[in-house]
């Protein structure tokens, strides 16, 4: 966000006219004094609810507290607080442990598959969506259904769907003469069922968006190409995507972070299971931070290891749209 | 400069407004009615009994529990068994929304107390004729030397089958030993058409076979991992042999509980491990609804050392920063007395833990209690250290990648003593 801003017009004018002439800037000062004090609860807001608890947690990350030794007061008990600054020593040991890379792995692999499914199914949903069809409202109030339902009913709905013995999928599957699978029993089947999951819940806002999109595209675009003798192809490659262009880079990127951190799908329709195969880096960090003694210096260590990993995909994703071409 | 002043002033006013809305301290609580006065106060109870089947009856406690303290309030929770742990951690840790008194299980105490969540109870009415109770129960509730917690119900599990099963398969009598286990099992699936043992995949339920060849998950008093000894290596290779014999149905790793209940009162498989808690479930299933003498129950069969299953239960505890630490106490009094011990023995069939609670009548005219009574004795002390509740999840990581097929018994019980190393600080391998 700081960027953006450093991108538009503050950047360059200011420090030149700085280094010139002091004096502007207080007269500046005195002339919007007005605006800048209508933009301090903003900031101080911001600063409180997101500066104080970042830093807060950047900070724990560098020491050894846990829930036994952070210091409190509850009742007649008196614990007094010994914990201690430790640097690096939590991030190196996340880095260095065998989990770590197995578990980026597959996080990546999760990402990957939930975005692109949701990209290409939302992306054809819409387009048939697009054209006049009958009943067109109804459909599309039927798929945006997944995305209205509170998204742990959803994940135990589906647990319960895919039950090995007693699941209605399996019995689907028996009814027609297929043996049944383990769908979340089984290492690779768990993985598959989450990523279905996830994609069922995420295709609806995709589509949603990229419906937006293809509608802001002007039909006399089309028109013409067809006039010209395009291909239904042609016309798809050279109109529709770079038309939708500035919807899907943000809708992209924005999916790329929600499934990166999407916590309850996992959570709740694997546990992580079987087995800790489905493990993704937000629920195998909750779990190294949540469970039993609250280990509060590794969970942040945790966090600003997950916002690092989501900053740089975010930057280097940012460079390659600008490389081409794109003004983001 | 005055702007610049009144500026200042009002961002020092907004942040004293935005931090006067993140909580801060909670105020100093009214003095609650003391002396001679009668009792008086609220007291909220996190329950973590079967809502459905063992609440009501606990509720039932409380409303006389009213008619003796009239101006005691008791605000009856009931809360998940599977997410009170986190849930009162939470609450307690932040000093708001945490009860006053928790039925905390076993293995929580040592922690809660460690941490400082708990109130001593020593000395207050709340540990009421200490000496009444039975040894290995109030063992849990003590945490360096103070009482922490007073055992509620204790439990173990035991080896409940389906007699007609059995019968049909040509066994009179329930299995005393793994072998024994194993054949029963095969002799059910070829003569019956139903499975012989279905396996739930969770730690808790690994212990009986880690226990039966002499193994154990930590030794306490040395400070050592045991878990990867070749002691707990055979109790796991037991388990491994009955899934890939055959004898044991392919276990259910997600929701394994309730799989494994669900194929027992179905009637489709003809033996499980489970604890006294799932009494009044079990007998509400369709085959021992109309019949149930159909139900039996016998200790945990017995490896090469001996029959040993973990010691479970549940215990009262209060929360330190109770407003109403008085009103509390008696209400621990009350619900833990053996009058009320014996109430809940003889409509759930739940242990009670004072030895005066078994020969009342009232405890003694539920069936149940008598059955599991050679069980009982077969129970095992669990390791109550603060890091206890942490040692299930490397085992239950390690049992799920076992019954998937994907590790066997050694390299799977090697993974988790790497992970206790982690856990438990200064601990040697």
């Amino acid at each position: 966000m700081t960027a953006q801003v450093a991108d538009g017009t503050a950047a360059g004018t200011p420090a030149r006219g700085r280094a010139r002439d002091p004096m502007r800037r207080g007269r500046a000062y005195s002339r919007h004094w007005y605006a800048w004090a209508m933009c301090a609860p903003v900031v101080i807001v911001t600063l409180v609810l997101v500066g104080y608890p970042l830093v807060r947690g950047i900070y724990l990350s560098l020491t050894d507290a846990t829930e036994a030794n952070m210091g409190r007061t509850i009742g007649m008990n008196v614990i007094p607080s010994t914990y201690e600054f430790v640097g690096l020593a939590n991030y190196t040991a996340i880095v260095t442990s065998a989990e770590f890379l197995s578990r980026l792995g597959w996080t990546v692999v999760w990402t990957v598959a939930c975005v692109a499914l949701h990209y290409g199914l939302g992306l054809g949903l819409a387009m048939l969506l697009n054209r006049p069809v009958r009943l067109r409202s109804l459909y599309r109030m039927l798929l945006v259904l997944p995305w209205a339902v509170p998204v742990f009913v959803s994940a135990f709905i589906w647990r319960y769907l895919l039950n090995g013995e007693f699941g209605v999928v399996n019995a689907m599957l028996r009814a027609v003469g297929f043996a049944g699978v383990t769908w979340l029993d089984d290492p690779f089947w768990a993985k598959v069922s989450v990523i279905g999951v996830n994609v069922w819940l995420g295709v609806p806002f995709m589509m949603l968006a990229l419906l937006g999109g293809l509608q802001a595209i002007p039909r006399e675009l089309y028109e013409a190409a067809e006039v010209d003798g395009a291909s239904p192809w042609q016309r798809f490659r050279h109109i529709t995507l770079p038309g939708l262009r500035p919807v899907s880079s943000t809708v992209v990127l924005l999916g790329t972070i929600w499934t990166f951190n999407q916590f309850p799908v996992i959570f709740l329709v694997t546990k992580g299971g079987p087995g800790g195969s489905s493990e993704i880096l937000v629920t195998y960090a909750y779990r190294q931070a949540f469970e039993g003694i609250r280990n509060y210096s590794g969970s942040a260590a945790w966090g600003v290891l997950i916002l690092a990993l989501l900053v740089v995909m975010a930057v280097v994703y940012r460079r390659a749209l600008r490389r081409a071409g794109e003004a983001w | 400069m005055r702007r610049a002043i009144s500026a200042a002033a009002a961002a020092a006013a907004l942040a004293l407004a935005v931090s006067a809305c993140g909580g801060g301290t909670p105020e100093q609580p009214a003095a609650t009615a003391t002396g001679a006065a009668e009792p008086s106060g609220q007291v909220t109870w996190w329950d973590t009994s079967d809502a459905t089947h063992e609440g009501p009856v606990f509720q039932e406690l409380i409303k006389e529990f009213q008619a003796k303290y009239p101006k005691i309030t008791v605000n009856y929770v009931n809360v998940p068994f599977a997410e009170a742990q986190n849930k009162f951690k939470t609450a307690a840790q932040s000093g708001s929304g945490a009860p006053d008194v928790l039925r905390t299980e076993v293995g929580w105490v040592a922690e809660f107390a460690s941490l400082g969540y708990l109130a001593p109870l020593d000395g207050t009415p709340a540990v009421d004729k200490p000496e009444d109770f039975l040894a290995s129960p109030a063992s849990s509730g003590k945490y360096d030397g103070k009482t922490y917690a007073v055992p509620q119900v204790t439990d173990t599990l035991g080896l409940l089958y389906n007699k007609k099963l059995l019968e049909k398969a040509g066994h009179d009598a329930p299995p005393k030993t793994f072998a024994e286990l194993k054949q029963t099992a095969l002799d059910v699936k070829s003569k019956t058409g139903a499975e012989g043992l279905a396996l739930n995949v969770d730690a808790y339920f690994l212990l009986p076979f880690i226990y039966g060849e002499g193994g154990d998950l930590l030794d306490v008093t040395t400070k050592k991992i045991t878990v990867a000894s070749p002691q707990s290596v055979a109790g796991v290779k037991v388990v491994e042999d009955l899934i890939t014999s055959g004898a044991a149905a392919k276990p259910a790793i997600q929701d394994s509980y309730n799989n494994a209940q669900a194929a027992f009162k179905e009637g489709k498989v003809a033996m499980i491990f489970n604890g006294p808690w799932s009494n009044t479930d079990n007998l509400g299933g369709k085959v021992f609804k109309n019949d149930p003498d159909n139900f039996g129950i016998a200790p945990v069969p017995a490896g090469t050392a001996k029959a040993g299953a973990p010691t479970g239960g549940h215990d009262y505890a209060v929360y330190a920063g109770s407003q109403n630490l008085d009103a509390s106490y008696l209400f621990v009094q009350f619900m833990d007395s053996a009058e009320s011990q014996a109430k809940i023995a003889g409509k759930l069939g739940l242990l009670p833990t004072r030895q005066s609670a078994y020969t009342m009548p009232e405890a003694a005219a539920n069936d149940m209690i008598g059955k599991w009574k050679e069980p009982m004795a077969a129970a095992v002390q669990r390791p109550w250290i603060p890091e206890g509740g942490q040692l299930f999840q490397p085992l239950v990581e390690g049992y799920q990648k076992l019954a998937a097929g994907q590790q066997g018994a050694e390299p799977m019980m090697q993974g988790v003593a790497k992970a206790y190393q982690g856990l438990l600080k200064g601990w040697s391998l």
